[in-house]
């Protein structure tokens, strides 16, 4: 008798991709499912139902169902996926050195001067100038900056 | 920093210039200004010396062991003095916009002047 295709063992390894790319190039960007990737882990959880049910399938219904080899090295894979992903988000990003001299609350901002995208260079005493002089005219006047910080290599 | 451009008219309203800071060249960070539509200013520091200035840095972080800076946030008055800053314990998680303009909200930086 001719045996079925496991299809569940490839669902579940698709499933299982999906749930570490769509990280990267989706969920990251909004806060709700970027700080804590629930979203990622239900989608990891859906996959492994799918692999278990079909490694079930492929082991103890063996005269129905093929899969046993090819179900064991989805599923090897699907851990490994599932384990970088763990490792990524709960141990990797918060690898970060401590930051030791960094201007506290109540303490002057250091002056710098850096190129915009345009080449042209900006200061930050002027930026800060520029916020006090709109204050007396018609136009509301910048109060603050915000100096924003990011990793960069887009 | 999709966040900081969704909520910049509201920085704006606030009086906030907001002002984003990385280790990339000039040319490529108007690209990405270009093909994601940020409107405020982007400054370059490929030696990482502001961001080595502000303790910012992480060193040898980058794709080619290039040093970079760790995701951080500084609200500077116009007396140039600090008022606020997060520096996040994972660089995945950033300030939030929303929470950032509720401490200047509460932080009145405009009171400052009105006396």
């Amino acid at each position: 008798m001719k045996r079925h295709r496991n299809i569940l063992l490839w669902a579940g390894f698709g499933v299982t991709l999906l749930a570490f790319l769509s990280y990267f190039v989706f969920f990251a960007r909004f806060p709700v499912t970027r700080d804590f990737p629930w979203a990622n882990l239900i989608l990891f959880i859906a996959g492994g139902w799918l692999l278990g049910i079909g490694l079930r399938r492929a082991f103890s219904e063996s005269e129905r169902y093929r899969g046993k080899v090819s179900g064991t090295v989805l599923s090897a894979l699907s851990l490994l996926v599932f384990g970088f992903f763990l490792f990524y988000n709960f141990y990797l990003a918060k690898q970060l050195p401590s930051p030791s001299d960094a201007p506290h609350v109540g303490q002057k901002a250091p002056d710098f001067t850096l190129s915009d995208t345009n080449g042209k260079p900006v200061t930050l005493s002027e930026l800060l100038a520029a916020s006090s002089a709109g204050q007396n005219s018609a136009e509301k006047g910048n109060k603050a900056v915000l100096l924003d910080f990011y990793r960069g290599y887009w | 920093m999709r966040g900081l451009e969704q909520h910049l008219d509201e920085f704006r309203a606030h009086g906030v210039r907001v002002v984003a800071i990385s280790v990339d060249s000039p040319e490529a960070t108007r690209k990405l200004c270009e093909k994601r539509g940020y409107r405020y200013t982007f400054l370059s520091d490929p030696k990482a010396e502001v961001i080595r200035r502000y303790g910012v840095l992480h060193a040898h972080a980058g794709p080619g062991g290039q040093d970079m800076a760790r995701p951080a946030e500084f609200l500077i008055d116009a007396t140039g003095t600090v008022r606020w800053a997060n520096l996040t314990e994972d660089w995945r998680i950033r300030a939030r916009p929303e929470n950032i303009l509720k401490v200047i909200e509460d932080l009145k930086l405009g009171s400052h002047f009105a006396r």
